[in-house]
C-alpha cells in the first residue's frame, strides 16, 4: 500500500494534509480534535506580538459563493489573526506538540517589520518545541492596514529583510506564506528564497468583496451597515493557486524551493493537482470549515487508493510529474489538432452545445439534421476549442479527438503533421526565428 | 369476486370518518415548494436550446426562461412568463398531465429518469403572484370600441376572452352556472385546487379589466346566439360538454346511482373541507369510467371514506383516459381498478331497498382481432353507489340548426377556432380534436382571441 508519509523542508508529518492557519488551528481544543480525525499537520492560527490582544468585529466575519443547493464554491473572510492572549496560545502550543510528537506542528507568525519584534517573537516560539515556523505575508485585511501581513509580502525587499532575520535568530524551519494579491508571484517568491527561507507557502486570500445586499443597497456581508473587503479562498481560487504555483516551479530562481499548496483543496484530486505541479505538500482550510475534520480521512484514503492504481509507493514518485507539461503559449504545438466529438449515445439533446457554439464560438455544431433534433460536430468548422464540452452537462458526453499525424482536417484542407511546430517559427509571426526554440 | 358477497341493504351515510381527517384527506395533494426547494430544482434545469419542454407545452410556455427566473429570485418575471402564455397557468400546473408533456420531454428525464418538476415550479411561481396580485403583470391596448361574446367561462373561454381583453376588445363572457371557472371551478377533485384556488385564478384575470361575467345566462336556442351574433364583433363558443353520457343498462335509474361530475361539483362547492363530512357516501363504491372524472370520483369516494372502491373501465390499460400518473394515485388511494369489464346491469336490494342499488354485474369483454367481444364470463360488484364517469358529450341540436358542422358529436373548427359561420369561433372541449386537456383549451381559447381580433381588423 502506498505510504503517504512525508518531509516538507525537513518537517515529517503522517500524511500531506495540514490544516493551513486560521480559525480552525486557533486552539487546543480544535487542534486536538483535528489530530484525532487524521491530519498530518497544523500550522497553528497566526500570534502576534505580546500585548493587549486582537479585537475582532462584532459582525459577520464570513461570507460565501453559494450554488442554489447551497454548495459553496468561494469563501470570504475579514477575521483577522489570533485574538487569545500569546503566553496562552504559547502554552497550548507546547501542550499539544507533546500530545501529538509524530504529527507537523508549525507556528504562523505575523509582528511588526522590525527585527527586535521578531527577534522576541521566535524566542517564545522556538520554547514550544514546535517544528518550524510560517510568516504570514499574505493576510490582505485588517492587519495589512497596519504594515503587517499583506503589506508585507507585496515588497519582496521586507519578504527578504524579514525572512533573513528568522533564519539569523531560529534554528526552525521557516515558511514564507505569499499573498497572491501582488501582480508576479515570482518576485516575492525568489525574495523569500534569498531571505533564506526554507520553503513558501502559497495562497493567502485574494482581496475580494462578495455582493451587495438588493435591498438595502449595501455591501454585503455588513456590519453595523458597512463592509470591508476580506480575503477570498475556496474552490474558486485553486486555478489561480496552481498557477502561482506552478510559476514559482517554472522560474529558475525558485525552482526546487519547497512549495506547501494553498487554495481550495476539498479532496484528494485537488491535494494530486498541487503536488502534481510541485507542491511538497498541501494546506486545508474552508473545506474543514465546511465539512468539519473528518474531511481528511476521504482526502487521505483516495490519494491512498489512486497511488496504489498507479503503483506509485510514495509522493515524491509523482510529484512534480505535471510540472514540465506546463509551458508558455508561445511553444505550444499548433500542428496539434483537435476535433469536438459527440456520443450520440449519452447525448441528451439538450443543445447546450448547439447555442453554445452557434452564439459564441465557431458555429460547428448543428441542430437539426434530416429534419430532427440533432446535435453533430462539423469537423469542416470545429476549431477544437472545448468549449462544448464544457457547456455539455453529460460527462464524456463530448470529448475532443486529437487527429492523428496524416488525417485530413476538413476545415483546413491541410494534413495533420507529424512534425511539432510552434509559434516561435511561424510565418505569420514577425519575429519568428529559424529554428523552433 | 365473481362469487360476490350476499347483497345487503345499502349503506351510505356522511361522517364515516372522524371530524379531523377530512381537512387533512382534502389538503393539497402536492404542496407548495419552499424557496429552497424550488432554488434546487430549479437549478437541474439545462436551459435547454429550443427547449423540449417548450415544444411539448400545448400553450408553448417558455419553460427555461421562467425556470431561470425563480433561480434568480424573480418571481414576477417568472409568473409574467407563464401568464403571457398561458393566463390559466396556476391550474394547469396543478392538473396538468405533465409527465406526457413538458416532463416527458424534459431532458432530465433522458439522462436520469427524472424530469424537472416543471409543474411544481410553475406552480411555486404563479401562486406567488396570485398571492399578491399585481395588476399591472399583463399589460392591456387601449380599447377598441368593439365587443366579443364569449360563451362558456371555463378554461378556453376564458383564455380567449383574456387574449381578446388585452387587445383591447370588451368582452362578454356568459356562463350557465352561478359561477365562472367551468370545470376548473365544478369538475376537478378538491385536492388538487385547495385553498380555492380556481376562484381566486378567475378573480385575477377578471381583475385585469375588460371582461364582463355574466352568469346564470344559459344558451338552448338558436335565437339567443343570433343575437350574440347580431350585437358583437364575434362569438366565441366554449361550451364545453354539458350533458353526461348515459351507461343505457337496467336500473340506471335507481337510488345510488349518480354521475360523477355532479359528485365532483358537489365536493368542490361545500364550504370547506371540514363540510365534507356532512356528505353521505357509500360502504361499497363503483365507478364507471376510466378516465380523469372516474379517478377523481373514486379517490374522493375513499378519502370520504367509502371502505372499498372500485373503478371499473370497460377496455385495458393501454386506452384509459386517465394519465399513468392518475392511475398511480388511484391505486395508492387503495382503488382496485378493473379492465376489460362492461356494465350490463345495476342491480336493485329488496325490500325496503327495492328502489336502491346494491350490486353492478358486469359482462367481461375480451379483444379478439381488435375488436371488443364478449367472453361469455360475468362479474357482480357488490355497491352502495355507483358513479358514472364514462364521459360527457354536447347538446348539438341547437348549434346544427344554427348552421356549425359537427362530428363525432363537437364542433368541427380549424385550430383557430373558425367554425366556417362567419364571426363564429369554437375552442375548448366543444370543438371536434384534441385530448381534451385543460392547457389544450386554454391554447384554443388563446388561437381565437387572436384570429378574431385579426378579424375584427381586416375583415
Amino acid at each position: 500500500m502506498a505510504d503517504l508519509s512525508n518531509t516538507f523542508a525537513g518537517i515529517r508529518s503522517p500524511n500531506p494534509f495540514w490544516l493551513a492557519s486560521a480559525p480552525p488551528t486557533d486552539k487546543a481544543y480544535n487542534v486536538h480534535r483535528a489530530f484525532e480525525a487524521g491530519w498530518g499537520g497544523v500550522v497553528w492560527k497566526t500570534l502576534g506580538e505580546d500585548g493587549p490582544p486582537i479585537v475582532n468585529v462584532n459582525g459577520p466575519r464570513y461570507g460565501a459563493l453559494l450554488t442554489p443547493d447551497r454548495k459553496l464554491l468561494g469563501f470570504n473572510n475579514i477575521e483577522l489573526i489570533t485574538d487569545r492572549p500569546l503566553q496562552l496560545n504559547l502554552q497550548e502550543i507546547a501542550e499539544v506538540k507533546r500530545a501529538w510528537p509524530e504529527r507537523a506542528l508549525v507556528v504562523s507568525l505575523m509582528v511588526p517589520c522590525t527585527e527586535a519584534a521578531w527577534k522576541a517573537i521566535l524566542t517564545m516560539v522556538e520554547d514550544t518545541g514546535c517544528d518550524g515556523v510560517e510568516l504570514n505575508f499574505g493576510c490582505p485585511h485588517g492587519m495589512s492596514e497596519r504594515g503587517m501581513g499583506a503589506a508585507v509580502g507585496q515588497v519582496p525587499e521586507y519578504i527578504q529583510m524579514v525572512t533573513a532575520w528568522c533564519k539569523h535568530y531560529s534554528r526552525l524551519p521557516v515558511i514564507v506564506k505569499l499573498t497572491p494579491n501582488i501582480t508576479d508571484i515570482r518576485m516575492p517568491a525568489a525574495a523569500a528564497k534569498r531571505g533564506g527561507a526554507d520553503a513558501v507557502s502559497l495562497i493567502n486570500t485574494i482581496n475580494s468583496i462578495m455582493g451587495v445586499d438588493p435591498l438595502t443597497l449595501t455591501m454585503s456581508p455588513a456590519t453595523g451597515g458597512m463592509g470591508s473587503h476580506g480575503g477570498y479562498c475556496g474552490p474558486a481560487v485553486k486555478p489561480i493557486a496552481l498557477n502561482m504555483v506552478a510559476e514559482i516551479g517554472r522560474a529558475a530562481e525558485t525552482a526546487g524551493l519547497p512549495i506547501s499548496g494553498i487554495g481550495g483543496i476539498g479532496s484528494w484530486r485537488d491535494a494530486l493537482d498541487y503536488i502534481a505541479l510541485g507542491a511538497g505538500n498541501v494546506q486545508v482550510c474552508t473545506a474543514a470549515m465546511v465539512y468539519g475534520f473528518k474531511i481528511v480521512q476521504e482526502m487521505s484514503d483516495g490519494l491512498t487508493n489512486y497511488m496504489d492504481q498507479m503503483g506509485f509507493k510514495t509522493i515524491a514518485d509523482f510529484r512534480g510529474r505535471a510540472l514540465p507539461t506546463v509551458t508558455d503559449w508561445q511553444y505550444l504545438n499548433l500542428n496539434a489538432v483537435s476535433k469536438a466529438q459527440i456520443d450520440q449515445a449519452s447525448c441528451i439533446q439538450c443543445g447546450r452545445c448547439h447555442i453554445a457554439c452557434e452564439d459564441t464560438s465557431h458555429q460547428a455544431i448543428t441542430a437539426v439534421k434530416d429534419g430532427q433534433r440533432h446535435f453533430e460536430v462539423m469537423d469542416d468548422e470545429c476549431v477544437g476549442c472545448n468549449l462544448c464540452v464544457t457547456a455539455c452537462p453529460v460527462p464524456e458526453c463530448i470529448t475532443l479527438r486529437t487527429l492523428a499525424p496524416g488525417e485530413l482536417d476538413p476545415r483546413t484542407g491541410q494534413v495533420v503533421s507529424a512534425a511539432a511546430a510552434n509559434w516561435t517559427t511561424h510565418p505569420n509571426n514577425p519575429m519568428r526565428k529559424t529554428e523552433p526554440a | 369476486m365473481s362469487t360476490p358477497e350476499p347483497l345487503s341493504a345499502p349503506d351510505v351515510r356522511p361522517a364515516r370518518l372522524a371530524a379531523e381527517l377530512y381537512p387533512q384527506h382534502f389538503a393539497d395533494a402536492a404542496p407548495r415548494y419552499s424557496r429552497g426547494q424550488a432554488l434546487v430544482e430549479a437549478e437541474r434545469c439545462l436551459y435547454c436550446f429550443d427547449a423540449p419542454c417548450t415544444t411539448a407545452c400545448p400553450t408553448g410556455i417558455d419553460v427555461p426562461s421562467f425556470i431561470r427566473r425563480i433561480a434568480d429570485d424573480n418571481l414576477r418575471g417568472a409568473a409574467k412568463t407563464i401568464l403571457e402564455a398561458n393566463p390559466l397557468g396556476g391550474t394547469c400546473a396543478r392538473v396538468c398531465p405533465t409527465e406526457v408533456l413538458c416532463e416527458q420531454a424534459c431532458v432530465r428525464t433522458t439522462q436520469q429518469g427524472k424530469p424537472v418538476e416543471i409543474g411544481r415550479l410553475q406552480r411555486y411561481a404563479v401562486d406567488a403572484v396570485m398571492d399578491r396580485p399585481i395588476a399591472t403583470l399583463l399589460s392591456r391596448a387601449a380599447p377598441t370600441g368593439q365587443r366579443v361574446a364569449v360563451v362558456g367561462a371555463g378554461p378556453a373561454g376564458l383564455a380567449c376572452a383574456l387574449g381578446l381583453a388585452r387587445l383591447g376588445h370588451a368582452v362578454v363572457l356568459h356562463d350557465a352556472q352561478t359561477k365562472g371557472g367551468g370545470l376548473n371551478e365544478y369538475g376537478l377533485a378538491a385536492y388538487k385546487v385547495a385553498d380555492d384556488f380556481a376562484r381566486r385564478e378567475i378573480d385575477w384575470l377578471l381583475g385585469l379589466g375588460g371582461i364582463t361575467l355574466k352568469t346564470g345566462w344559459r344558451l338552448e336556442d338558436a335565437a339567443q346566439l343570433q343575437a350574440l351574433r347580431r350585437d358583437h364583433a364575434a362569438v366565441y363558443l366554449a361550451v364545453g360538454l354539458a350533458t353526461t353520457q348515459g351507461l343505457g343498462v337496467p336500473g340506471e335509474h335507481l337510488a345510488g346511482v349518480r354521475d360523477a361530475v355532479d359528485f365532483i361539483a358537489e365536493l368542490r362547492q361545500a364550504a370547506d373541507p371540514a363540510a365534507l363530512q356532512h356528505l353521505p357516501i357509500g360502504r361499497r363504491v363503483v365507478v364507471i369510467g376510466g378516465g380523469m372524472t372516474a379517478v377523481d370520483a373514486a379517490v374522493q369516494s375513499k378519502l370520504l371514506g367509502a371502505e372499498s372502491v372500485h373503478m371499473v373501465y370497460r377496455r385495458g390499460p393501454a386506452t384509459m383516459g386517465a394519465s399513468r400518473a392518475e392511475q398511480d394515485w388511484a391505486q395508492t388511494h387503495g382503488i382496485t381498478i378493473h379492465h376489460w369489464l362492461v356494465p350490463e346491469a345495476i342491480l336493485p336490494g329488496s325490500g325496503d331497498a327495492a328502489d336502491h342499488a346494491v350490486a353492478v354485474r358486469f359482462a367481461r369483454q375480451a379483444l379478439v382481432g381488435g375488436r371488443l367481444q364478449p367472453t361469455g364470463l360475468h362479474e357482480t360488484l357488490a355497491a352502495d353507489m355507483v358513479f358514472k364517469a364514462i364521459g360527457q358529450k354536447l347538446d348539438t341540436a341547437l348549434l346544427t340548426d344554427f348552421g356549425l358542422t359537427l362530428q363525432d358529436g363537437r364542433i368541427v373548427a380549424d385550430d383557430d377556432g373558425r367554425t366556417g359561420v362567419p364571426g363564429l369561433y369554437a375552442g375548448g372541449d366543444c370543438r371536434l380534436g384534441g385530448r381534451d386537456l385543460t392547457v389544450e383549451a386554454v391554447e384554443d381559447g388563446k388561437r381565437a382571441a387572436l384570429a378574431i381580433h385579426a378579424a375584427i381588423h381586416n375583415p
